[in-house]
């Protein structure tokens, strides 16, 4: 367990002093911010309240999830496992005394942990600057919410890390990367909150496992998830178990099958 | 166009008097075929079979220093990969330090030591020092052992000036220093090296090798080592085992090897016989 902690520890203080890459994406999320902002006032200008939320609500929404974005990375784009599978540095990582999955999650978590020190506030203090923002006082509910970032986080990372093991087969995991971006961003929730689509598509969006990754993290701060915090923790571990679990799958055949490149 | 062998070349040494004891890496018809698909028409492709090693039987005792030499694209890298585990063989059975590499990697990996001559081990963006703490949480080095190794490499391969300096920041001969520390700190009982004085300098390799016959003497730590270096052989190796082709064309003892000739011409002469 130590070795993970360790991990996790200098992977953390090594993404921490990436500060200018930091600052550069802060900006980024923060113009987004601003863009997403206006489409979906635009859209609540027709309707005050769409599935219990005001445009107040919208706002949050918006500035939450650009929030969110590097340390939960939304967009899919795969650990850092796939560039070493694609230089053959991978044969390091495969004959160490670690298992292969947890390893990646340590150094993974470690980066999450840093853009989200380092991402995570900015956004959204700029955005209640120029926007109406609800956001919550009771600390219970941002328990919660953290409870549900910490669940998304996991579903994310399982996600990327099978596109990430793809690499072994295909040499790049970039297509597949490049695939699962449109599909993530979408069913995630990033264009539209998925409840402010249209009901029979939310429904079935409701249920695929990106929406444990930002949607129901927000839905639960808003305190408007249907099922409340029990079905959002069981919705998104049953995710996160389910893709896990494929990874370890994925990760024995690879490394029955796969061929290290280079000398 | 290569001048004829003024002496015979010697085969296969002869099988040594005395059993050896349990040897420390056994390999018995060691095998790894590549598989890719090539074109072969328009939509049509083929499956291509490459055979990288083919039937290699190795035994090494526990102490020895081997020399693992070969042409380019002999197939020493892969022998390597599939002694550490990562490459699992198409047939054939091997044992290291009493372990299937397969079966038993993790427990194989807390014995043993690897250095990559062309990549590094250690994490490119962290301190050489964070690289040497996250090892020993990998390993579970005893923290007093850990302590008392890493004063020891420090020392004896000059690593205080660069300790504190990140990986990616290192020369490639400090790199290599790091590099192999990082394989020690956890007193494998065998270590491969795969070009591990590649680039290094005239001191440089020096230093290198008398480091490693010093901790071959000292610790009775089992080296594999692989080269393209004639120095590196004839310094330090007492067996040589060459391959080509993925076969063994020679294992046996350096001296019966070059036979007091000029070990560089025996060497050339070894990887310009065909089909053996
Ligand atoms: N992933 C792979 N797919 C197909 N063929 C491969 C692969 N890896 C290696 N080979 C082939 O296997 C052969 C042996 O390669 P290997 O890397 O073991 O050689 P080597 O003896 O280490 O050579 P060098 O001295 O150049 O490092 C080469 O012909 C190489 O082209
Ligand atoms: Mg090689």
């Amino acid at each position: 367990m130590r070795v993970y902690l360790t991990a996790a520890r200098l992977s953390l203080r090594r993404h921490l002093a990436y500060r200018s890459s930091a600052a550069a994406g802060v900006a980024t999320n923060t113009v987004f911010g601003f863009i997403r902002t206006f489409v979906l006032l635009a859209l609540w200008r027709q309707k005050t309240v769409i599935n219990g939320w005001d445009a107040a609500d919208a706002c949050t929404y918006s500035f939450l999830t650009q929030a969110l974005i590097a340390p939960m990375g939304v967009f899919m784009t795969g650990t850092e496992l796939g560039p070493r599978i694609r230089t053959g540095d991978v044969a390091v990582d495969l004959y160490r005394p670690v298992d292969f999955q947890s390893w990646w999650l340590a150094l993974d978590a470690g980066r999450a942990v840093g853009s989200g020190m380092l991402r995570s506030l900015p956004p959204v203090l700029v955005g209640a600057l120029f926007f109406p923002m609800a956001l919550p006082l009771s600390p219970l509910r941002w328990a919660a919410f953290l409870l549900c970032c910490l669940v998304g986080y996991l579903v994310s990372f399982s996600l990327r890390y099978l596109i990430s093991l793809v690499a072994f087969w295909t040499m790049d995991e970039r297509g597949m990367a490049a695939i699962t971006f449109a599909v993530g961003f979408f069913c995630s929730g990033m264009i539209l909150p998925l409840t402010a689509m249209p009901p029979r598509l939310d429904s079935v969006l409701q249920l695929t496992p990106w929406a444990a990754v930002i949607q129901i993290p927000a839905s639960v701060l808003f305190g408007t998830q249907s099922g409340g915090l029990a079905y959002a923790l069981a919705f998104g571990l049953a995710w996160a178990l389910l893709l896990l679990g494929a990874g370890r799958l994925l990760t024995g055949a690879a490394r029955r099958k796969v061929v290290v490149q280079g000398g | 166009m290569t001048a004829l062998p003024s002496q015979p070349l010697p085969d296969r040494a002869e099988p040594p008097t005395n059993p050896p004891t349990d040897p420390v890496i056994l390999a018995e018809g060691l095998t790894k075929v590549f598989s890719s698909r090539a074109r072969a028409g328009r939509l049509r492709r083929e499956r291509v079979d490459f055979t990288a090693v083919d039937a290699i039987d190795l035994r090494v005792a526990p102490g020895e220093l081997v020399g693992y030499i070969g042409p380019n694209g002999a197939g020493k890298s892969t022998t390597i990969k599939m002694l550490t585990g990562i490459l699992t063989p198409s047939s054939g059975t091997l044992r290291v330090a009493g372990y299937d590499p397969q079966r038993d990697r993790v427990k194989l990996a807390r014995r043993i030591g690897v250095v990559f001559g062309q990549r590094t081990t250690l994490w490119w963006d962290l301190p050489l020092r964070d690289s040497f703490t996250l090892l020993q949480r990998l390993y579970r080095i005893p923290p007093a052992r850990f302590a008392e190794n890493l004063a020891f490499y420090t020392e004896a391969l000059d690593l205080g000036p660069f300790l504190d300096r990140p990986v990616r920041q290192l020369s490639l001969g400090q790199r290599m220093r790091g590099d192999i520390t990082a394989a020690l700190l956890h007193d494998p009982a065998v270590v491969y090296l795969d070009e591990p004085t590649i680039g290094l300098d005239v001191v440089s390799k020096h230093a290198v090798r008398e480091f490693l016959r010093d901790l071959n003497l000292r610790t009775g730590t089992t080296i594999l080592l692989t080269t393209h270096d004639v120095d590196d052989i004839e310094r330090l190796c007492s067996r040589v085992v060459a391959i080509d082709h993925g076969r063994v064309t020679y294992d046996g003892s350096l001296e019966a090897l070059r036979a007091e000739r000029d070990l560089e011409t025996v060497v050339r002469e070894l990887y310009s016989r065909q089909g053996v």
